[in-house]
């Protein structure tokens, strides 16, 4: 009998209460009618189906029951549902932005089989903790290597491609035939690279985007075995990638083999390659990078002088996104938690009062036989219940700010769009959604039902006033305060962080500064001749700078900021410095310039020239270079007249001694908040014949002193003439390019902010909720004391006080919290101190305010009491 | 007692163990598994009620106000004193009396499609 009455558990309490017994009876008086052990296997099956299937049952009534009650009170009260909902529905809608974008760039496996065993390998010396590979090097680990069940290389390479129209200027990808594999993605149509497509002397192949086969081909089935012309060569179709594979990034158009050679000729310290790898099963990522690091130390003895302190390193491929990157979404995923909180803290608060308010009505229900697990049941199910509507009312919201948050995140990534709301988002706001209403509504209805007993049927009873109840509200709206002044905090110390990172001086001067980029085939003949790109240089410099409003034009390799300079190693001489040894920091960004550039750019020129026209190639070598390059290489001495060469080997140009004739200002080429090798600029003019194409300047770069817009439209008619074949791409000004360094800083800084005054209203209604509420209860007191004589300003003091304390524990507890998080958040600080004073005075002054505004309406209620009707309502 | 049409109405049709248990207290208060005994035994044991569904049905029927717990107690020979008891109410009756109403125009309609037997 116990084991049936176990099974009676499972009916609502209330129900069982009431009827136990009886069954009980009935299940024995069956019992003892049951002789053989059919009939009693028999009876216990049909008992415990009856159990289950009716117990649902009375469970479905009850919640039909109270889900009507709800919608019945809550008709009553609309401001009430109204309020609640909007407030549940900005914390959920907050979460649910924040988590859809997490998700996608940090928490969700890459969208390749197997992806945990995906690495990307870099090489490693003292002075850089990671950077490309030599194809030699990769060629070397390839071949040594046991751990690896395939690895492959890419580099990045701008074609130009020539369709039907104009010519373009379109981002690909060189990859090695094992890529694809490596990956393990399979094609939509067609085939990936096999070994053969990779040989010296193959014919040309490549593998379209989904993006590509789209726009240049119109999706045509056919398109498979069509030509097209890269760079003025022939490759045939083979294959189209699907829409939603994109590697190494979003926007590259197409992929085609990478011909390393077997063994690869180029120079061993020529460091350019992607390497990407896939464990075998089973192998660690420990092993792999042991047995790279044994690899790349035999490699570093064998080649002593190209890689010595070189060392392998390898990364599991997810962690390809940076560091500070990571840390900003962690952060807007914290934030977006913190308004969760605060929302949810207001809608307790909402339904604690709602439910002290009730108390008259839960008794009356007590009295009449409701059980305290039926009351509760009842307020959960309403808590629950606004908790859905508010979660509704999230996703819209979510829905609506997806588009731009997404904007946001850097695009680069191997992502598809996190703007689609998805079944594993969507779960994700069911689960905060429920626990919404079930944790904030149990501590209220747990509250509001202790102890329901006749008390509540008082009359005039001062219902939920004082003692515990009140102190459990107030404590609510402290951590409300507490967390809104965490966010504002952190918004604080992002938007000075920020504010310092702007201010810091890239080393030229951007505004008014035009660059366009023009791209000369490197295969067609005659741009190969020095000659013949300076006569071109000098055509379209001489008429840009003849147009009106143009101060000055020049032309450089590649712009600051962007990717695809070069860092060169150099040897200076015997009397370099104690911590410029080999293989150390001894390395350059290496840039080649027309004259004029440093004019153009607003680099200053502190000592000797800059490049000039007679600087060609039968002038000696010279070459300009930076302030930082004289401090860190030939300290106290004077640079003008000395030489150095590039530490390459078997490579006559960069061997070559040069002179320095000139010292420039440093320039922050790698961004704004990366220190920046020294830089040396040699001259367009002495660039080699039918070398280094990589290396001839294609950032024209123009001063101009009216607005630019104008300007653009001449300018590429100038460059039409000169050359009608040639594609123009990436018009930018100099501004954008370095407001695109502290683009996602400002965009988190906004997303943050957003938060923060959310929380901060969100927090002000907390106040305002609660000193309302106990307003209204004391009205008769505060009709007493006036009409004893108490004077407007003592009533109001009274209670604002009430709301300072508030505020004042709310703050002391939230600096503590904040500079928790601010610790935390230290590497996006750019120095920033986490206990910045004007970010913490800034951020208490705030809160004071929004709690002396919300106590404001209260007080002047309080104030304007009625003594007579007051003293009258009991 | 002179009962609102709409109120009996909104009630039918009844389903199908209400209206066994209104009729199983039409003659006299009975106890839960006095209940299910005398369905089972007017249905000649086809209908072998569960303790989970009259209970579920008790419940309700006693919310809507068609059966009352009695207090008074049957001869004591008869009693057993831990049982509770119900009994119809005047209002209970009524809605039987409307539910068969119903039924039997019910099987009037099949009759005259011929798809119920005539009364013999």
């Amino acid at each position: 009998m116990r084991l049936y009455k176990a099974f009676l558990h499972l009916y609502p309490a209330s129900f069982r209460k009431e009827y136990e017994e009886e069954l009980v009876h009935i299940f024995r008086e069956r019992r003892t009618q049951a002789y053989n052990p059919f009939s009693i296997a028999y009876l216990w099956l049909s008992g415990f189906v009856d159990v289950v299937v009716n117990a649902a049952y009375a469970h479905c009534e009850i919640l039909r029951q109270d889900l009507r009650y709800t919608a019945r009170t809550l008709r009553r009260a609309p401001a009430f549902a109204l309020t609640a909902i909007v407030i549940t529905g900005l914390g959920i809608g907050a979460n649910t932005a924040a988590f859809s974008i997490t998700d996608r760039v940090l928490l969700r496996p890459l969208p390749f089989p197997n992806s945990d065993r995906l690495v990307q390998l870099w090489q490693r010396n003292p002075a850089y903790a990671r950077f490309e590979l030599s194809p030699p090097n990769f060629y070397d680990w390839r071949r040594l290597s046991a751990s690896f069940e395939a690895m492959s290389a890419y580099a990045t390479a701008a074609l130009n491609f020539v369709g039907e129209g104009d010519p373009q200027r379109i981002e690909g990808t060189e990859v090695t035939p094992a890529f694809f594999k490596t990956l393990d993605v399979q094609p939509l149509l067609g085939r990936t690279f096999t070994e053969q497509d990779g040989m010296d002397g193959a014919a040309g192949t490549v593998v379209l985007s989904y993006e590509m086969w789209q726009t240049v081909f119109g999706g045509r089935h056919d398109v498979l075995g069509n030509t097209i012309r890269l760079d003025n060569s022939s490759y045939t179709v083979i294959g189209v990638m699907p829409a939603d594979f994109f590697f190494p990034a979003r926007g590259g158009q197409l992929w085609k083999p990478l011909v390393l050679g077997d063994p690869p000729k180029e120079a061993r310290d020529n460091c350019y390659l992607n390497g990407i790898g896939k464990l075998k099963a089973g192998v660690s990522i420990e092993k792999a990078r042991a047995e790279l690091t044994v690899i790349a130390d035999r490699l570093a003895r064998e080649y002593p002088k190209e890689n010595e302190k070189i060392t392998a390193r390898v990364d599991p491929l997810d962690a390809r996104l940076p560091d500070q990157t990571r840390m900003l979404l962690w952060a807007s995923l914290g934030a977006s938690f913190c308004v969760l909180l605060i929302a949810c803290t207001n809608l307790a608060n909402l339904l604690l009062a709602k439910a002290m308010a009730r108390r008259k009505e839960l008794a009356v229900r007590a009295a009449i036989g409701a059980g305290r697990e039926r009351l509760i049941r009842q307020l959960l199910t309403e808590s629950v219940a606004l908790a859905v509507a508010g979660g509704l009312a999230g996703i819209l919201i979510a829905m609506a700010v997806l588009p731009v948050l997404s904007a946001i995140i850097t695009t680069r990534l191997p992502l598809t769009d996190a703007t689609v709301l998805d079944l594993r988002v969507l779960a994700f706001t069911g689960l905060v959604t429920l626990a919404t209403g079930f944790v904030f509504g149990i501590l209220p209805a747990w509250r509001a039902c202790s102890g329901v007993n006749m008390d509540g049927l008082r009359e005039g009873s001062w219902s939920g006033i004082g003692g515990r109840r009140e102190r459990l509200r107030s404590m609510l709206v402290i951590a409300e305060i507490s967390l809104s002044i965490v966010l504002l905090v952190t918004a604080g110390l992002l938007s000075r962080a920020l504010w310092r990172v702007q201010s810091i001086d890239p080393g030229f001067r951007p505004d008014s500064v035009l660059t366009i980029q023009i791209s000369l085939p490197a295969y067609q003949y005659r741009y190969a001749l020095v000659s013949t790109r300076t006569a071109f240089y000098a055509e379209i410099q001489a008429k840009v700078r003849a147009l009106p409003g143009v101060v000055n034009a020049a032309l450089i390799s590649s712009l600051p900021m962007t990717q695809g300079g070069g860092i060169w190693p150099v040897d200076t001489g015997a009397q370099s410095n104690a911590n410029g040894s080999r293989g150390d920091s001894k390395s350059v960004g290496m840039r080649v310039i027309t004259p004029a550039y440093f004019g153009t750019m607003g680099i200053p020129v502190l000592a000797g020239r800059d490049i000039s026209q007679s600087d060609t190639q039968d002038a000696p070598p010279v070459a300009v270079v930076s302030e930082s390059f004289v401090q860190k290489y030939w300290p106290n001495q004077n640079p003008l007249g000395r030489k150095f060469h590039f530490a390459f080997s078997n490579f006559p140009f960069a061997e070559q001694d040069r002179i320095v004739v000139g010292v420039v200002g440093d320039v922050r080429f790698r961004g704004l908040e990366r220190q920046s090798e020294p830089q040396v600029y040699l001259a367009e003019k002495q660039l080699p014949d039918r070398q280094m194409m990589f290396y001839a300047p294609r950032e024209l770069v123009i001063r101009t002193a009216v607005d630019s817009s104008g300007l653009i439209a001449p300018i590429r008619h100038i460059i039409q003439e000169a050359d009608p074949e040639l594609p123009i791409s990436r018009i930018r000004m100099m501004k954008d390019v370095v407001d695109v360094q502290t683009a996602p800083r400002s965009a988190q800084i906004a997303l943050v902010t957003a938060f923060a005054v959310l929380s901060l209203l969100l927090a002000g209604i907390g106040v305002h909720g609660l000193l309302s509420f106990t307003v209204g209860q004391r009205l008769p007191e505060f009709g007493l004391r006036i009409a004893l004589g108490a004077q407007s300003r003592e009533i109001l003091s009274m209670i604002l006080r009430e709301g300072i304390v508030l505020a004042s524990g709310g703050a002391l507890c939230g600096l503590l919290l904040a500079y928790y998080a601010g610790n935390a958040m230290r590497t996006l600080l750019a120095g920033v101190s986490p206990i910045d004073p004007a970010t913490l005075g800034g951020s208490v002054i705030a809160v004071l305010g929004m709690t002396l505004s919300g106590s404001l309406l209260p007080a002047i209620r309080a104030i304007r009491t009625d003594p007579i009707k007051a003293m009258r309502v009991d | 007692m002179p009962f609102k049409q709409e109120e009996i109405e909104s009630l039918l049709p009844l389903p199908s163990a209400t209206f066994h248990i209104l009729m199983a207290l039409a003659d006299e208060d009975r106890h839960g598994y006095a209940i299910i005994q005398d369905i089972a035994s007017r249905t000649d044991g086809t209908l072998q009620m569960s303790a989970g569904t009259l209970y579920r049905s008790i419940q309700r029927m006693q919310e809507q106000g068609l059966i009352i717990e009695t207090r008074e107690r049957p001869a004591p020979e008869d009693d057993d004193e831990r049982r509770r008891y119900y009994r119809i109410t005047a209002f209970g009756l009524a809605v039987a009396k409307a539910e068969a109403g119903r039924l039997t125009q019910m099987v009037k309609l099949a009759r005259a499609r011929g798809i119920a037997p005539e009364r013999t």
